[in-house]
């Protein structure tokens, strides 16, 4: 099990060095940030002295040497807009996100995961496919579609709520409906889907033959075993609970992680976007490092395996 | 009186018809063979009488267990029914058993739904079945999960959960299919020597002749979703009467002699929704006429307690 678990921590190590690597090389590549942030009729001598001050003018692999060890001594570098420290604007911005992305998690889970348990176990009924069909516009339409058709119902014809910008909770309704309605969809049809599976499985037969009854075979042999599955995909749900609001926080001028990185890839502010992205693979990597964990938990066969060593 | 009795089951998945008329009796204690191809409905008969069958399934006859009937019955009759009077186990043991619940945790549940106990007397309990299928070293295999268990060891265990409710009748359908034959035959020991040391009948649906053979006082015969031939395990292999039945005996290799090719059956069985007029075993019968398209042919008695139903079966056929 030790040994598992240094495995699964190297993994995670690599992934997110990747990721940041990858982020580094990209952002280089793409733009020459100090046309971007000094006026485009600058002299060159105060681009050149603007390169000279953030380390620009020095080769690729320096810059990326210097970076990778700055990271390693816990500093993320500053924002080229305003001086300030990369890591401090973005912590002021997760609250924010936070704020609309935890009540939206609720909603995913609370709705998603009953509708299609309730689906599977209706399989074929008039309600299955209502919900499924529900499911399917839920997922197909892109939150930014739903967003503006939210917005135009409930701001601009009803006006019970505002349309965008933050400071009351009544600001948040709409943009947490949005994210939450989606993830719902997607959460309701892969339950139902793994819930079918597990109910046509012969140990389901066995424990009805052993008269169990159906309300107990459900709860204590269908879910534990349809928990496996649907685990993956809230473990992908909470991954993105910094970055996975960037579309519906732009919709809705929310001042969040998003909206932060919109901003800060348009101005190739560098240290803001590789600080996010940072942040970004390193919740994902740890709520999949928590999701195996749960694996081993739900799943006797996988503990076993693990046990002996095998990762 | 009868243990259980069933009259005229039928069941039809979405309209096509699976089983298309049954009736059995299975007295106290009694042992009785089902075999027949897959398909042929010998499991369908005991998932329809327990309802253990999918929503979309129609069942319609009868089934009395003691007298009551308990098709259709409320869903907790039946809860009290299955596991508790009448138990069944399956073809493939190690997905029979749920993978994520410990195998002591699964038959502690039998016991307590059927006979209430509960904490350590079940567990107790739950060891004592496990030593009684003969499972080595039953403490702590109650601890173990399934996929720990070999294919055999997991039937054991099927077993031991059927036992725990102290059921009147052992439905074991396919129980050895899937084990090797060394296996099998120590599941087949273990289940006739349960069966005498508990006076519970047995119901065991095979496709293979032998293992009926070994185990069964009385074999029904089915082919396309109706007993075609019924009897006396002796009398039923001394004097196959239905030409299905003497062609599934014709199939099966003498132990001794020269080698010959073996005999089977021409033809296969009619799909279920192409069912022929009249006998079903017909176009592949090497007797068949005419007169065998006109009706499906009724049971005759052929001998003491042996009945076809073949328009060429007459009484007497079988001396008693």
């Amino acid at each position: 099990m030790l040994r598992y678990l240094a495995t699964r921590l190297l993994r995670a190590l690599l992934t997110i060095a990747m990721v940041v690597t990858f982020a580094f090389v990209v952002l280089r590549l793409s733009g020459d940030p100090a046309l971007l942030i000094m006026s485009v009729d600058a002299p060159p001598e105060a681009v050149e002295a603007f390169r000279t001050a953030w380390g620009l003018d020095e080769s690729l692999w320096v810059q990326y040497v210097k970076y990778f060890n700055a990271i390693l001594h816990g500093d993320l570098g500053r924002s080229m807009r305003d001086g300030r420290d990369a890591i401090q604007l973005v912590a002021e911005r997760i609250p924010a996100t936070l704020a609309l992305t935890l009540p939206a998690l609720a909603i995913k889970i609370g709705i998603g995961v009953p509708a299609g348990i309730y689906a599977a176990l209706h399989r074929n009924s008039l309600t299955d496919r209502v919900v499924m069909t529900l499911a399917v516009m839920g997922f197909t339409v892109p939150s930014f579609v739903l967003g503006l058709l939210l917005v135009l119902v409930f701001a601009v014809q009803l006006g019970w709520l505002p349309s965008g910008g933050d400071g009351t909770w009544r600001h948040a309704v709409l943009p947490v409906v949005t994210l939450g309605v989606g993830g719902a969809a997607v959460l309701a049809r892969f339950t139902r889907s793994a819930m079918l599976e597990v109910l046509g499985q012969p140990y389901i037969r066995t424990a009805s033959a052993k008269g169990v009854p159906w309300h107990a075979v459900v709860r204590g042999h269908a879910l534990p075993n349809a928990a496996i599955p649907t685990v993956t995909i809230v473990g992908f749900m909470v991954g993105s609970l910094i970055a996975g609001a960037v579309v519906v926080e732009s919709v809705f001028s929310w001042p969040g992680v998003g909206r932060l990185l919109v901003v800060a890839v348009a101005n190739r502010d560098l240290a803001v976007v590789q600080c996010i992205l940072l942040l970004v693979a390193i919740t994902m990597v740890s709520s999949n490092f928590v999701v195996d964990l749960l694996y081993g938990a739900l799943d006797p066969r996988l503990r076993q395996s693990r046990a002996g060593g095998a990762g | 009186m009868s243990l259980v009795t069933i009259r005229d089951l039928a069941v039809s998945f979405d309209g096509v018809p699976a089983l298309r008329g049954v009736d059995l009796n299975i007295p106290p204690g009694g042992a009785l063979g089902m075999v027949g191809e897959s398909g042929c409905g010998k499991s369908v008969t005991w998932l329809a009488a327990l309802g253990l069958l999918p929503g979309r399934a129609r069942v319609t006859g009868s089934v009395r267990l003691a007298g009551d009937e308990i098709l259709a019955a409320p869903p907790a009759t039946l809860d009290r029914v299955r596991g508790g009077r009448v138990a069944m186990i399956f073809q493939d043991p190690a997905s029979s058993l749920n993978p994520v619940h410990r195998l002591g945790t699964q038959v502690v549940e039998a016991l307590r739904l059927h006979r209430g106990i509960t904490g350590g007397a079940a567990r107790a309990e739950a060891k004592r079945l496990f030593d009684l299928v003969g499972i080595p070293d039953a403490a702590r295999r109650l601890d173990a999960y399934p996929h720990e268990l070999s294919g055999g060891q997991n039937q054991r265990v099927m077993i031991a959960m059927a036992l725990a409710g102290q059921p009147e009748l052992l439905v074991a359908d396919e129980p050895t299919t899937a084990l090797d034959v060394t296996i099998q035959a120590q599941i087949l020991d273990l289940l006739n020597r349960l069966r005498r040391e508990m006076g519970m009948a047995l119901v065991l649906i095979s496709h293979d002749l032998g293992v009926v053979a070994e185990t069964c006082d009385e074999v029904a015969v089915m082919y396309a979703g109706r007993i075609v031939e019924q009897a006396a395990a002796a009398s039923l292999f001394a004097r196959p009467t239905h030409p299905y039945t003497q062609g599934l005996l014709a199939a099966l290799p003498p132990i001794d002699g020269p080698r010959k090719p073996l005999a089977a059956i021409p033809g296969g069985v009619p799909e279920p929704w192409a069912m022929p007029p009249g006998c079903a075993f017909a176009p592949r019968c090497p007797h068949a006429s005419a007169a065998c398209q006109a009706r499906i042919p009724a049971h005759v008695a052929v001998g003491d307690a042996h009945s076809a139903a073949c328009i060429l079966a007459v009484r007497e056929m079988v001396p008693a």
